[in-house]
């Protein structure tokens, strides 16, 4: 407990210099143990407060200004001591202020000048007394009477008068709360650590004194615990948000591929795993409403014809080679539209699934809609919310792109490749913001690349439609081989892979920057496989015509064969019910839908094949060729010809939006394609990740990608509404099957909609229907909503407008603002002197914290002549940081106490306590800007 | 955790917690030199490669930087007392001033009170461990002086550097340690 209390003492007193080395304890252990020391403040002060009263506080006052001459004295202290020092000097001086204060606001200074004449001589003495006795326990012993008088006497002044008149009251109030304002913006004080502690305790030890005087004890609880809370509050909201990231999935993966290959790749990457986290959405929808139900509830396999595999096919529907073509027991299973019963209701929930299963392949639509529009606004907010950061771009890459939070060393790996990458991209813009070249062979170039690839998309786009004929005919043939099968996507595959690459050789003509040059790219391999696409999609259609037309016929022979069987057995034995012919041996019809979905599935299982052997040879093998065989090898292979692959983002982000295109069209005659899809996206993203770690190699230019993912997102937009396009053409146009899916027996597949509102909805629901649906509602809603658009449209513009004519107008201020300074720096060297004294306090004025604490002590600045003997010399003493400044003649006291207001000074460090003089460090000019230094 | 809690009336336990952590994390650095119980001895100074040891630090390209300028004769020793310096001006709820004034002592390597090409220079080099070429790495020095010199004089002086500072959306969240 001595040692506690001696560390506190001093803290508190300042005396640093009898003890130097214990000022340490007084930094560290003291802060733990400050609370209990300031409760024994308390009662002692309690019980002092009216004995010692005025005439103690004048007595320190005294003290302390010896103590400014004994450290003259005491010059070769150690540093430490003295930076001590310098902070007990300052809070001396800070008391001072403060009671000048007090003493300015009561109006009696002039009894206090009338007295302290007389008692600074007393203390003086007394201060030589302890001076002789400055060692061992009496030493201590004085320190802490020191310390009472010296608590007491920042706040005696008023203390002894407390009880006297209500006026008084309120000022101590009002010092309370201005003591309670200083221990809240103290953090933002530029101080040293010392004199944070020093300053805090006292006003601490004053605030609960008087608090409880005052009977306002309980309030500091209260304010105690809601400052409590809020620390709380704010240590959780960060936590949180480090949850919260820690939460989205394969963050660390995208942000250590991003410093390494770009913001451009990692755009790709946060692409595929918005895709991956839609995917699932609509997996769970299809899944949980759909495929699940009629598992657990419907009619199992083998109960009826088209949950059955035909005898024909039964011998081989469980081969591998035939499961691979989504043949045998996979086309009769769940995963397949054929599957569906087209009962209204299944098991004893009485689930509606045909309705169910219209509704989800709807509302797949519709969500993948929402969500595409929704994330694409969103995009197009963020880009425009930070639009004026372009002023400091790499000045702000510079001093703030590194996080002085990084404690790991890969991490800091990674930074420092993604500063360098960050860094490569803002000179790849800035390279080409300033090129100018001839435009005329650039034009040229152009158009001359640009005529190429249309000639290119044209020629993929005959050899598709050339393919796709011909495999009509291919599966007309009984013996068609595996070639012959797969052709159509054999050679749309083949195209993807080798039309990508050509393109982008034939964009080199062009010239463009990356970025804009990967949009074309995008464009380009767009238009490619949009083509295909839809060739594939105008054969397919052939096929289902021509499957539709096949199925009369079959419905007919499938009609005579069951009547046929129900004669034979009613013939036979005409009282028992006839023995149910065999599912397996009904005829069946060719169900176009389910030769759709195993389309697309077939598609989609090849893409994903293709995609990941392109990249395990391509990438990987390439990598490991050229990374291996180098060694002996004739020419470079790492420099040279075949080099290691770069990223392709184009084509990647290209595979994915059609590959989504072929989920959503497939989905409906597939219900299991979603499933299929999300494995695919999950394995592609550890794939991709590692294949592009692993055998990759930066661009060549690495570019920043656009702010928002809107170019994706509008191409996803776009083909998400070409998908629809054949689905809901084929819902509203064509019969369903007669003997397969959930519609059958009804004429058109939406028949469902009105058969539930007609039969399991109240009467006034489908006449209400039936209005909403009239054209004569439909066509002005659909007016109006145009209407609608044509003028949102235009209000955004008129902003859009208004926003840029602000933009502009902000920057030619600002260049007139920049135009200004300069012409002032030359022209009139006088005024830019001027400024630059005025510079400090109207930096303050700025800084709302330090405001505040301007308002504290500005009482002090405007009555400073009042008290000239003691003022001036601590005001000066911390400031100039020597010691020969430090004691200053009395007589300088008049000049120097106004022109020196720098306690609030707005830069840290500047008041900073140091007791050394600065000789010791020449030239460092540590903690004190040049330029603030008082002229 | 903020050293500056400390000077806040409210939640003693924290208080003493961070205090003492910071005590014990300087003491941890070198056991035989700093005394637990510091009642009697005078100042301790560790050396710059033992406060570069820190996992904080030890990995920041500045760390030399942040050490001289928080330490008392700029030779990154560090006492106790520009320890909890160090950490208090590079906690969370330092104010912003107080940080950009020191971000730019750390960034002006020659001490000269201004930040002029050749403190740029080593900025750059230190952030991107020479990976830049020269060509680039002087345009980068050009454009920053273009972008952040107000006053047109070629460097950047504490004043611009503010100016800048200032409007960085995320200075404020990568310039600072949490202990």
């Amino acid at each position: 407990m001595g040692k506690k209390k001696k560390s506190a003492l001093q803290v508190i007193m300042e005396d640093g210099w009898y003890h130097p080395g214990i000022e340490f304890d007084g930094e560290v252990e003291s802060d733990t143990e400050s609370e209990e020391d300031e409760v024994k403040d308390k009662k002692t002060n309690k019980q002092r407060l009216r004995e010692t009263g005025r005439a103690s506080r004048l007595q320190s006052k005294g003290k302390e200004k010896d103590k400014e001459d004994k450290e003259e004295d005491d010059s070769n202290e150690e540093d430490s001591g003295c930076q001590q020092n310098g902070a007990s000097r300052r809070k001396n001086y800070q008391r001072k202020n403060r009671d000048g204060k007090k003493a300015g606001v009561e109006g009696s200074q002039q009894r206090e000048r009338g007295k302290k004449a007389p008692t600074k001589d007393q203390k003086e003495s007394e201060n030589k007394e302890k001076k002789t006795t400055k060692e061992g326990n009496e030493g201590k012993n004085k320190q802490k009477e020191n310390r009472k008088n010296s608590t007491t006497s920042a706040s005696s002044n008023s203390s002894d008068e407390e009880s006297l008149s209500e006026e008084e009251l309120a000022m101590l109030m009002e010092q309370v709360e201005q003591k309670k304002k200083l221990i809240s913006t103290m953090r933002n004080k530029p101080w040293r650590m010392v004199k944070k502690l020093s300053v805090l305790r006292e006003a601490q030890a004053f605030v609960e004194k008087f608090e409880g005087a005052l009977g306002k004890g309980k309030g500091k609880k209260l304010y105690a615990y809601k400052m409590m809370m809020a620390k709380k509050w704010v240590k959780f909201k960060r936590d949180f948000e480090n949850f919260k990231t820690q939460c989205i999935p394969w963050e660390m993966k995208i942000k250590e591929v991003e410093s390494h290959f770009g913001s451009s790749v990692a755009s790709y990457f946060i692409f595929l795993r918005w895709m991956y986290g839609v995917n699932l959405v609509l997996f769970g929808l299809i899944f949980g409403l759909v495929i699940i139900p009629e598992v657990l509830m419907g009619m199992p396999y083998g109960s009826m014809p088209r949950k059955t595999v035909p005898r024909a096919e039964q011998a081989t529907a469980m081969d591998f080679s035939v499961l691979w073509d989504f043949e045998g027991y996979i086309k009769y299973s769940a995963l397949f539209y054929g599957y569906y019963n087209n009962q209204r209701t299944i098991g004893w929930l009485k689930y509606r699934l045909p309705m169910a299963y219209f509704m989800v392949g709807i509302s797949v639509f519709g969500y993948s809609l929402m969500v595409v529009i929704r994330s694409m606004a969103r995009n197009a907010n963020e880009s425009t919310a930070d639009g004026d950061d372009d002023n400091f771009v790499f000045s702000w890459k510079m001093f703030t792109s590194w996080d002085y939070l990084i404690g790991n060393a890969e991490t800091a790996d990674n930074k420092f490749a993604s500063i360098t990458t960050s860094f490569k991209e803002s000179i790849v813009d800035e390279q080409e913001s300033n090129k100018d070249e001839n435009i005329h062979l650039r034009r040229f170039l152009r158009v001359l690349a640009n005529v190429l690839i249309i000639c290119c998309l044209c020629g993929s786009g005959y050899l598709i439609y050339f393919v796709v004929k011909r495999s009509q005919t291919f599966s007309k043939m009984q013996n068609a081989g595996w070639y012959e099968r797969n052709e159509v996507e054999i050679v749309m595959s083949l195209l993807g892979m080798f039309c990508p690459p050509l393109f982008e050789t034939i964009a080199a003509l062009e010239n463009y920057h990356p970025r804009i040059g990967l949009k074309w790219q995008l464009g380009r391999i767009f238009a490619l496989f949009l083509g295909n696409l839809y060739t594939f999609l105008l054969a397919l259609m052939d096929d289902v015509n021509e499957k539709l037309a096949e199925e009369d016929v079959v419905k007919n022979i499938t009609y005579w064969t069951l009547l046929g069987h129900h004669n034979l057995s009613v013939g036979n034995d005409s009282t028992a019910t006839p023995p149910p012919l065999d599912p397996a041996d009904v005829p069946r019809g060719p169900c176009w839908e389910t030769t759709v979905g195993i389309e697309f599935v077939r598609l989609t299982v090849s893409d994903i094949l293709v995609t990941f052997i392109t990249i395990l040879v391509g990438d990987f093998i390439r990598a490991c060729f050229v990374r291996f065989v180098n060694y002996c090898w004739c020419w470079d292979l790492e420099a040279g010809f075949p080099s290691y692959a770069e990223f392709d983002i184009s084509g990647n982000v290209l595979g994915l939006v059609f590959n989504q295109g072929m989920i959503w069209m497939g989905s409906f005659y597939a219900p299991g394609l979603v499933g299929i899809n999300v494995l695919r996206l999950l394995t592609s993203m550890y794939f991709q990740c590692w294949a592009v770690m692993t055998s990759n190699v930066p661009h060549e230019r690495v570019f920043k990608a656009s702010k928002s993912n809107n170019f994706y997102m509008g191409l996803l937009l776009l083909i998400l509404f070409l998908s629809l396009l054949p689905v809901a053409y084929t819902i509203m146009s064509l019969p369903p099957s007669f003997d397969c899916g959930p519609f059958s027996g009804k004429k058109r597949m939406y028949d469902v909609i009105q058969e539930t509102i007609e039969l399991d909805f109240p009467l006034f629901v489908a006449k209400i229907f039936s209005y909403v649906a009239n054209p004569g509602l439909i066509i002005p809603a659909i007016l109006l909503m145009v209407l609608a658009i044509y003028y949102l449209n235009s209000v955004s513009e008129a902003y859009q407008r208004a926003n840029a004519e602000l933009k502009k107008k902000m920057q030619m201020q600002r260049e007139e603002e920049k135009n200004k300074r300069n012409n002032k720096a030359t022209t009139n060297p006088m005024l830019q002197d001027l400024e630059d004294l005025l510079t400090p306090s109207t930096k303050t004025e700025t800084h709302p914290n330090q405001e505040e604490e301007k308002k504290m002590e500005s009482p002090d600045r405007t009555s400073p002549v009042r008290k000239p003997g003691r003022g001036a010399v601590p005001d000066g003493s911390p400031m100039t940081g020597g010691r020969g400044a430090a004691f200053t003649p009395p007589s300088h006291v008049f000049v120097t106490q106004p022109l020196t207001p720098r306690v609030w000074a707005p830069y840290p460090g500047q008041p900073r306590p140091r007791g050394h003089p600065m000789g010791l460090v020449p030239g460092r000019g540590r903690g004190q800007p040049r330029y603030l230094q008082p002229a | 955790m903020h050293i500056c809690c400390l000077l806040n009336l409210s939640s003693v336990e924290k208080q003493e917690d961070t205090w003492d952590g910071l005590f014990y994390r300087y003491r941890d650095l070198a056991p035989q030199l700093v005394p637990l119980d510091y009642t009697d001895k005078p100042a301790v100074t560790l050396p710059y490669e033992l406060i570069a040891s820190m996992p904080e630090l030890k990995d920041n390209p500045f760390r030399q930087r942040i050490a001289e300028v928080f330490s008392e004769h700029g030779d990154g020793n560090m006492t106790l007392d520009n320890f909890l310096d160090m950490f208090s001006v590079l906690s969370e709820m330092a104010p912003r001033d107080l940080k950009a004034y020191y971000a730019f002592k750390i960034y002006d390597f020659n001490n000269d009170d201004y930040i002029c090409k050749s403190d740029l220079e080593k900025t750059v080099n230190k952030l991107t461990r020479n990976e830049l070429t020269p060509e680039e790495v002087s345009l980068v020095c050009e454009k920053v002086i273009y972008e952040a010199d107000v006053d047109n004089d070629g460097k950047l002086s504490l004043e611009d550097f503010q100016h800048m500072i200032i409007r960085a959306p995320d200075f404020l969240s990568t310039f600072h340690i949490r202990i």
